[in-house]
């Protein structure tokens, strides 16, 4: 830890509270379930929250495993980010994908974002829910990142198909947590509830913690569409008529689905000029994501769907 | 978080010295704050600019505002920026507790955004539960309402040390100093028997950002600061000169060499070599090492997240409670609260709760309902439940006991939550009052808790617990008649009917018993909410009397089988008429010889319903 709560009666910084905080709900959730797991999405989110767990958890191992919900059409580098994390961490990861929607060739080009987003992500993170019977699911989801998310419960509870109700959700006093559900219930835990984007990158920064390159910027492959730029990551994106891509630096604010997720052009090549980036034009985080265009409030649809 | 707002020597450093910038972003304190109002006093607005103004608001939000700001060339609509889900949206009120999050060069903001209305207490009570600052709203039309006075006690019993009063719309009443003063007067000598450490007043204009974040010359006449230079300033409670607190969440045991107790300080500091007492068990040792994941510490301070090694291998786990031996907190299993109820299930006194406080779960009863708040006269009231948004005044007993502080001593080892075990929901927010409590010493009171003293066992379902699984009510139909009237066929008859109708009855069976032991029986079934059907011989009014008194009187439904005694005489030669006392008050007659069964039990369903 750096120096800052070294020295004695030292006043915290939000940072180290922040921290404090996110630790204690990680120990209690871990404690009070039986069957946690943590939604690993190999985002910037994601790597604060693992970041946070070895935290809540050392000397000792992780006590529960990662899960990846891969719809298949995930940045490459991602994929590879995320094998390296897992063997250098040494933590048991679990890699979970809808056969079924494989099998039908289900993809965001012919099926539309919101049916592909649907199958591929929504379904398919019930289906491992399901399978493995995990009664807690950590996720790195924060309340500023949308309006939606301003009154979600730090334990959101979800019946036993996995479902939101807004009418259904406990009251959170202190920081005693309800654990208690009854069996196919379940909980999806936000230990960085009260984390905003800046947060995150700060603490990315002081911390160290490695994170997907393409959060930075570099030279990558894209084409423009509806004003949005799209890299082509693999040759699975079908190019329209006349459509040629080209090499431009940039970079994503948020990573998903490449086909789905929009860069920017930018210079910003290290952590620092990501943020002074991001202070300096204000756009917020979800812009870059095609799957929110659809609808007003559409994400607080989702989440009632059981989307993460 | 965008740039509109920032000094020019900000974005100059963020320019030209990222690095600077970031060294004073990532060195701020954090503030926790509740913001209580309703629709009318402008809350949303004032949240909504102090967003805006702080640069809080993306440039695509800000768009879509201005888009949904209802009238064309109408102002911002402040307020548009902090209303949540799609449902409320549309009814154009807030319904639950929203998080905001806003950040200036000092600290960072973590807003608890509560609706005001009387119904929604249960709300202000969330979000004021970690809050430093409660931030209430008063009209300046309007004054100092039953509202803003109901506000500012539910702020005081949660513990908030702070208190920032705005008189809003100010623009309205022409920045009339008088009125703000006014409001201030009368306000203070509410306040005077409430105990914040501060109470600050700002006359402010919401809608036109008067004194919100920066002062104007619209209130020349007040030199105090804006809303967002208090946030910025006012002092944040630490918990270091508390007593050491640590209750204990996991035990972290990664191989035979390592048992560290990981947990997050709630109260004082603990350095290495500090002698420590674990509770409950009451067994000493010294701290070994405070562990990080970044390396040990020296010391340790709440609310630092931490694993705690002993020196010596004593039995501690989750939910026990590492202290210092010389600042005990209180030990026992019996203690009033302040309880706010949150479900629309009124508390059931006679029912057992779990109680989660610090790390453990325990079953609770309630003792008491001494009191409630009137919400309107701010006065307490005699009451025997707690309703939804009620705050009472509870007297309590747990199974196992706690270690605990009063509320106003430590808010965490002081709070606690009601769950419903049957439904898992959380139904109440407890917080341990500061009632004296003579000093015993460590040995005397784990003695008596090991004695299980203080604790009478009774049964953890309610009555109305039984009621709701069983769908109906416990009764005793009891058959009074001669030998022969034919008071068995007819009690099986009404059981297999009853069965049928989904209901649970049972047939109290005489082989070999006394009427002693029926009656009993009869009870237990009629407390198992059971229709216990008997026909007993009961001869003698003092019989009947008797069996009454026992089971209950209103729980009794006395049947008198009058068949007619020749038709009985002949049906049993054998049996004994003699001594035979007809009952005077029955609730219902039915002869047998004039009646059909299936009628019989008709009539008998008929009067189960109506009683």
């Amino acid at each position: 830890m750096s120096t800052e709560t070294q020295s004695i009666g030292a006043r915290l910084n939000h940072l180290r509270l922040l921290e404090a905080e996110s630790i204690h709900i990680l120990r209690e959730a871990a404690a009070e379930f039986d069957r946690p797991v943590m939604l690993y999405s190999i985002g910037k989110d994601s790597s604060v929250m693992l970041r946070l767990a070895q935290k809540a958890f050392a000397p000792g191992p992780l006590p529960f495993p990662l899960m990846h919900v891969n719809t298949t059409f995930k940045f490459r580098e991602m994929i590879e980010f995320r094998d390296n994390t897992a063997k250098e961490l040494g933590f048991k990861l679990i890699e979970h994908i809808n056969q079924e929607g494989v099998e039908q060739g289900v993809n965001p080009f012919e099926f539309g974002s919101a049916r592909y987003t649907d199958i591929m992500k929504t379904v398919a993170l019930k289906q491992a829910l399901s399978k493995y019977q995990f009664d807690c699911a950590f996720g790195g989801a924060r309340r500023d990142e949308e309006r939606s998310r301003a009154k979600e419960r730090i334990y959101s509870f979800r019946d036993e198909h996995h479902q939101w109700d807004p009418k259904n959700q406990r009251p959170e006093l202190w920081n005693l947590y309800n654990a208690r559900i009854k069996k196919g219930e379940s909980v999806r835990a936000f230990p960085i509830s009260n984390w905003t984007e800046l947060d995150v990158w700060l603490y990315i920064m002081v911390e160290d913690i490695p994170i997907v390159p393409l959060y930075l910027a570099a030279e990558r492959p894209v084409v423009e569409r509806e004003g949005t730029l799209i890299m082509v990551d693999d040759d699975r994106l079908p190019l329209k008529p006349g459509e040629k891509p080209e090499m431009k630096k940039v970079r994503f604010r948020t990573l998903g689905c490449y086909p789905l997720t929009g860069a920017v052009e930018s210079e910003a090549d290290t952590v620092e000029q990501v943020v002074q980036e991001m202070l300096m034009t204000s756009f917020s985080e979800r812009q870059g994501r095609l799957i929110d265009f659809d609808e007003s409030a559409s994400m607080e649809k989702k989440k009632r769907d059981g989307y993460f | 978080m965008g740039t509109s707002e920032m000094t020019v020597d900000e974005k100059k450093l963020l320019r030209d010295d990222i690095s600077a910038y970031l060294e004073r972003y990532r060195n701020k304190e954090l503030l926790r704050f509740v913001a209580v109002g309703s629709v009318d006093d402008g809350k949303s607005t004032l949240i909504g600019r102090l967003l805006h103004d702080t640069g809080m608001v993306y440039e695509d939000q800000l768009e879509a505002v201005k888009r949904a700001t209802n009238i064309e060339g109408e102002e911002i609509d402040f307020s548009l920026f902090t209303d949540g889900l799609a449902a409320e949206r549309e009814q154009g009120i807030t319904i639950d507790v929203a998080y905001r999050y806003f950040a200036t060069e000092k600290r960072k903001f973590i807003i608890a955004d509560t609706p005001g209305h009387v119904q929604y207490t249960r709300n202000m009570v969330t979000g004021a539960s970690t809050a430093d600052v409660a931030l209430i709203l008063i009209d300046a039309r309007l004054g100092v309402l039953q509202q803003s006075r109901r506000h500012a006690t539910i702020a005081n019993l949660l513990g908030i040390p702070h208190l920032a009063v705005c008189v809003n719309k100010m623009d309205l009443v022409g920045y009339d100093k008088g009125v703000f003063e006014k409001i201030r007067e009368d306000f203070q000598s509410f306040a005077a028997d409430l105990s914040f450490q501060s109470i600050g007043f700002f006359p402010v204009s919401a809608l036109k950002g008067v004194n919100i974040v920066e002062g104007s010359e619209k209130t020349k006449w007040y030199d105090g600061p804006s809303v967002l230079e208090y946030l910025e300033t006012v002092p944040v409670d630490h918990e270091e000169h508390d007593d050491f607190r640590f209750p204990v969440q996991y035990v972290i045991r990664p191989n035979l060499d390592y048992r560290g107790f990981a947990g997050q300080i709630v109260g004082g500091t603990v350095k290495k070599g500090d002698a420590i007492l674990s509770l409950p068990l009451g067994t000493s040792s010294k701290v070994a090492s405070i562990d990080t994941f970044d390396g040990p510490l020296e010391s340790a301070t709440a609310p630092q997240s931490v694993v705690i090694r002993l020196e010596d291998e004593i039995d501690v786990s989750r939910g026990d409670m590492l202290v210092k031996p010389d600042a005990r907190p209180r030990i026992d299993r019996k203690f009033g609260a302040h309880v706010v109820w949150m479900s629309e299930r009124p508390l059931d006194p006679q029912k057992t709760y779990v109680l989660k406080h610090t790390t453990q779960q325990v079953r609770v009863q309630i003792d008491a309902v001494t009191s409630k708040i009137d919400l309107d006269a701010l006065e307490d009231v005699p009451a025997d439940t707690l309703e939804l948004n009620d705050i009472g005044r509870l007297e309590l007993s747990t199974h196992r006991a706690l270690y605990y502080d009063s509320y106003t001593t430590n808010r965490s080892t002081g709070a606690f939550i009601l769950i419903d075990s049957l439904t898992n929901a959380t139904v109440g927010a407890g917080m341990i009052a500061d009632d004296a409590q003579e000093a015993k010493d460590l040995d005397t009171q784990l003695a008596e808790l090991r004695a299980g003293s203080g604790l009478r066992p009774r049964t953890q379902v309610s009555p109305t617990e039984r009621d709701e699984r069983m769908g109906q009510t416990g009764k005793t139909v009891w058959l009074v008649g001669l030998p022969g009237s034919g008071r068995w066929p007819l009690a099986y008859a009404l059981e297999r009917k009853l069965f049928d109708l989904g209901r649970t009855a049972t047939v109290v069976d005489p082989t070999g018993e006394d009427l002693r032991s029926m009656v009993s029986a009869a009870k237990a079934c009629t407390d198992a909410d059971l229709v216990c059907i008997c026909a007993f011989p009961s001869h003698s009014k003092a019989d009947r009397a008797y069996l009454r008194e026992r089971i209950g009187n209103d729980r009794v439904l006395l049947i008198y089988v009058n068949t007619d005694e020749a038709l009985c005489r002949e049906r049993r030669p054998d049996a004994r008429f003699d001594g035979f006392e007809a009952p005077s008050h029955a609730d219902l007659t039915i002869a047998l010889d004039q009646v059909r069964m299936d009628d019989a039990v008709d009539m008998l369903l008929d009067l189960l319903q109506k009683s």
